[in-house]
């Protein structure tokens, strides 16, 4: 945490509000995105019990698992869970527009532009919180390499048929969610604590309840007090009054609400099967839907309010300008879900349980430079974040006081000016630092040249600008700053080159585990046991 | 280890503690979890005096009306047992099979492993009933299971009993200790939260055994490194990850052994002070305020008390309420009013190096919110977007 967010924590816990932390909203939020608020079944691994899916705010999908250990249900739950997914995936996926790539020709090895398609727009899915991420990743996990009755019959327990594919897209998301600034799949409590900070530590901004709290409390209250009773208040039968987002539930609501209901339900459940003639099972049938619809109850009155929650955070984050370089990363989450489109059209098999080496080394490469291209938008975008920056010594601000022409040596002389810029900031400037200010959204690179004090706190920073100038002796107009211009260095680079190429996976040294076998092999389904889960 | 006490300040300290727990209160028995969080915040005295008294520190926390929010459900609780019982199943034997497999592969297939009974009276019983089996099995020479043992630790001069899942002889004497945690393991890796908490947590259990070992004539060799078993991936099969508890033994050693001393917190309490649940609830409050806090927001996640010390960190506005890097970034400063001061202006010495850092934060982020538009004192942003009624959660 920064100085200046720490000062803004202050700040909030003494005015009882939640205090901005930027200006301009650093993710992209679709028009339309699907909100996603599951629940899971406490200690059990991919055991859901329940879901709010759906695009209208006003009408979610419940999806309910009224007996979580039965395996029929669960998959009765994801096939629901896929019908409400794909669709919304696949309407992405046909709408497409022309854009070029660079690509290797493999004869003759040169860099050549090819057109491709690029999907117009991507999907967008949001859950409530970090859990709720690792939640999609793990459902992805479970279905992915499930085989329906279609392409194995002699599969004991086959899937139902597009629960396998909803698997490979909940993974891409969940993946997906690991670039830095890729926003396929956001965390509505991540994305509230980058653009707000709140009177509270960062682990209890993981509630989503008193998160919301604290930037918009009710009226006439402190965000401290809307945020503890959101966080503790509890209703005379000892039940929270703001459940938790998910998707684990709160044991008071296990031990006294649910687990009862699912006892009555498994009961019922019993009876009908023992039941002798019609009449006797129809009245048991309808104890049974009884018993199905207290769950139903159960498990929407845990996530209504947080898929109310969900909406209210998506309002308050849209209520912000959107920032100027978001577009350009959203473009790269468009570029990467219609690389995946690709792959399933293409037939290939669902993604590795484990990556082999290239692959890993790629991922880990391409999080890296998203992560500095972040921090680079980011500044540029938005002034309180470049003022982080400026307070970290890594960018300047200041006026110019003076610009003096000069030139390159050589035969062709090019102009090199030397700019005098006054500022109050302390960047942590060698001999020949590079610094970089934006020019037209292009970055322009000067370098340093002096430091002189100007008596009044400050300091005199001579550059000499080095490029962006046009190709004449003199400097295009407004491409040299002027005195008494403004102006915002970085000690930063404003984009990020790709690292070296890495070798095909075919070509893994043995250092690093050799080539990875068959890579066409279908990976196998996982093998399934009496109690697959218990 | 702290050094040996004489019979009779034992005696008198176990005194002292059954007072201020207050009259016919059991004590609460400490155990790994406890000792493994108690090592995370070594320096909190209201923790350490009253876990070593054994206070029920949940019960205390409802008499204070800030009762803690730990609970389990009954299905992780079914689940957790379910997935244990199964693994122990056959006299141990898949656990003895995964013990052999990843620690031990040179050594002889562990069939026909003894499985001693544990079974005494009271906990002290059942360390002393664990010690012997513990010293029968090493010279017997074989494989040797056993089951929920219970190990007694001296802990900031109180004992404590511990009791992990499995404890395992080898063939050649060496000692092991077994975890089982029912989160499961996906492709060959859990969750690191949870696999830190549970190698501290095995830590603990090495060093308890190696206080056993030590009393023995020849002395074994407690293993490092513990094996832990979880499920294998959706399925309730067991499948098991040897960890290197080396480092968490070592953090855990040497902040028990720094622990401030129970005895020199009780000497400084005034006489009377008892912290029985019945007592009314200004009275308890008192109490508990005579014993000095550190609050830090790990706490929510370790300390049934954490909600009552987290409002009174607030109330005092302390800094550390934010977290433990807020308050190493701001120097001496440690209450929200006096940063803020320190910040705008009114107070504090512009060559302390955090003061100054401070109000060139304080300068650059007014001076970026008013170029964005936002109002000096703006606590929200121009909100022009209509937020609709009957927002969640209020």
């Amino acid at each position: 945490m920064s100085l200046i967010t720490t000062l803004a924590r202050l700040e909030a816990v003494s005015t009882g509000r939640a205090r901005p932390t930027a200006t301009v909203r650093h993710r992209h939020l679709s028009e339309r995105p699907l909100v996603f608020v599951p629940l899971t079944t406490a200690g059990e691994a991919g055991a859901p019990l329940g879901a709010l899916v759906g695009t209208d705010r006003d009408a979610p999908r419940l999806l309910v698992v009224p007996q979580p250990r039965d395996r029929d249900l669960r998959f009765a739950f994801l096939a629901e869970l896929a019908d409400v997914v794909l669709p919304y995936v696949e309407a992405y996926a046909d709408a497409v527009e022309a854009a070029e790539r660079t690509e290797t020709d493999p004869e003759t090895g040169k860099r050549v532009k090819v057109e491709v398609d690029l999907c117009a727009d991507a999907p967008q899915l949001i859950v409530p919180s970090r859990a709720g991420a690792d939640f999609v990743r793990l459902l992805g996990r479970s279905m992915r390499f499930r085989r329906t009755a279609e392409q194995d019959p002699g599969t004991p327990h086959p899937a139902p048929p597009r629960v396998p594919l909803l698997g490979r897209w909940l993974t891409h998301f969940g993946e997906r969610a690991r670039v830095p600034g890729s926003s396929l799949l956001l965390a509505l409590t991540d994305l509230l604590s980058r653009h707000w900070a709140t009177g509270q530590s960062g682990v209890e901004d993981q509630h989503l309840g008193s998160l919301l709290a604290w930037i918009d409390p009710p009226a006439g209250e402190s965000g401290d007090a809307a945020a503890r009773r959101a966080e503790l208040a509890r209703d005379a039968d000892g039940q929270l009054l703001c459940p938790p987002a998910g998707p684990a539930t709160d044991p008071a609501f296990d031990n006294k609400l649910l687990a009862p209901a699912i006892e009555a339900y498994d009961r019922a459940r019993t009876a009908l099967a023992a039941a002798e003639d019609g009449a006797e099972a129809d009245d048991r049938f309808g104890a049974l839907t009884a018993a199905e619809q207290r769950i139903r109850d159960l498990v929407e009155s845990r996530t209504r309010p947080t898929w109310d929650a969900v909406w209210h955070g998506i309002d308050l984050l849209r209520a912000l300008p959107e920032g100027a370089h978001v577009p350009d990363r959203w473009t790269r989450d468009r570029w990467s879900f219609t690389a995946h489109r690709d792959r399933i059209t293409a037939g290939e098999p669902p993604q590795p349980r484990v990556d082999d080496a290239v692959t890993a080394a790629n991922k880990l490469a391409a999080r890296e430079r998203e992560q500095a291209r972040l921090d680079a938008q980011e500044a540029l975008d938005d002034p309180l974040v470049m003022a982080g920056r400026r307070l970290a010594g890594e960018a300047f601000a200041g006026e110019v006081t003076d610009v003096v022409m000069a030139y390159s040596e050589g035969r062709r002389p090019s102009p090199r000016p030397l700019v005098t810029v006054r500022t109050e900031d302390l960047p942590h400037l060698g001999e020949r630092t590079k610094v970089y200010r934006s020019l037209e959204g292009k970055p322009q690179a000067a370098e340093f040249v002096a430091q002189e004090g100007d008596g009044d706190g400050g300091a005199l920073l001579v550059l000499r600008v080095l490029d962006k100038m046009g190709r004449g002796k003199e400097p295009e107009p407004g491409s040299v700053p002027e005195k008494g211009d403004r102006v915002c260095f970085t000690l930063f680079e404003h984009d990020q080159r790709g690292g070296p190429k890495l070798p095909d996976p075919e070509e893994t040294p043995w250092t690093h585990g050799g080539p990875p076998g068959d890579p066409d092999a279908v990976p196998q389904p996982d093998p399934l046991t009496e109690e697959d889960v218990l | 280890m702290p050094p040996p006490r004489t019979r009779e300040t034992t005696s008198a300290l176990r005194h002292r503690l059954a007072e201020l727990r207050g009259p016919d209160v059991p004590a609460k028995a400490l155990d790994a979890r406890a000792l493994a969080a108690l090592a995370a915040n070594p320096g909190c005295k209201r923790r350490a005096l009253l876990d070593g008294a054994g206070v029920n520190k949940t019960v205390l926390a409802d008499a204070l009306g800030s009762p803690s929010a730990f609970g389990q459900s009954q299905f992780a609780f079914m689940r957790g047992n379910a997935f244990e019982a199964r693994v122990k199943a056959d006299g141990g034997a898949e656990l003895l099979r995964l013990v052999h497999e990843r620690l031990d592969p040179s050594a002889e297939p562990p069939s026909g492993a003894a499985v001693p009974d544990l079974a005494a009276m009271g906990p002290e019983g059942r360390a002393a009933r664990t010690a012997l089996a513990l010293r029968e099995a090493t010279e017997g020479g074989g494989w040797a299971l056993l089951d929920h043992p219970m190990l007694a630790l001296e802990v900031a001069g109180s004992p404590a009993f511990l009791e992990p899942d499995a404890v395992v002889v080898h063939p050649d004497g060496t000692w092991t200790v077994v975890e089982i945690k029912s989160f499961p393991m996906l492709d060959g890796s859990a969750d690191p939260a949870k696999v830190g908490a549970a190698a501290r947590q095995s830590a603990v259990y090495v060093l308890a055994l190696e206080d056993v070992a030590a009393r023995l004539d020849q002395v074994p060799r407690v293993r490092h490194r513990v094996l832990l078993v979880c499920p294998k991936d959706f399925t309730n099969l067991p499948t098991a990850a040897v960890v290197d508890v080396r480092k968490q033994r070592a953090v855990t050693r040497r902040q028990l052994t720094r622990l401030t001393r129970i005895e020199e917190i009780a000497d400084a309490l005034p006489p009377g002070t008892c912290f029985a649940p019945d007592l009314p609830p200004e009275q308890l409050t008192a109490a508990v305020e005579l014993l000095p806090a550190t609050y830090a927001p790990e706490c929510l996640a370790a300390c049934e008390l954490a909600f009552h010390c987290r409002a009174r960190a607030r109330r005092e506005g302390a800094v550390t309420s934010l977290g433990r890097s807020a308050r190493a970034e701001l120097g001496g400063l440690t209450t929200v009013d006096d940063v803020l001061a320190a910040a705008h202006g009114t107070a504090g010495d512009p060559d302390d190096p955090a003061v100054a850092a401070l109000r060139r934060a304080a300068r650059l982020r007014a001076e970026a919110l008013s170029a964005a538009g936002y109002g000096a004192g703006a606590a929200l942003p121009d909100r022009a977007g209509a937020v609709p009624e009957g927002a969640p959660c209020r």
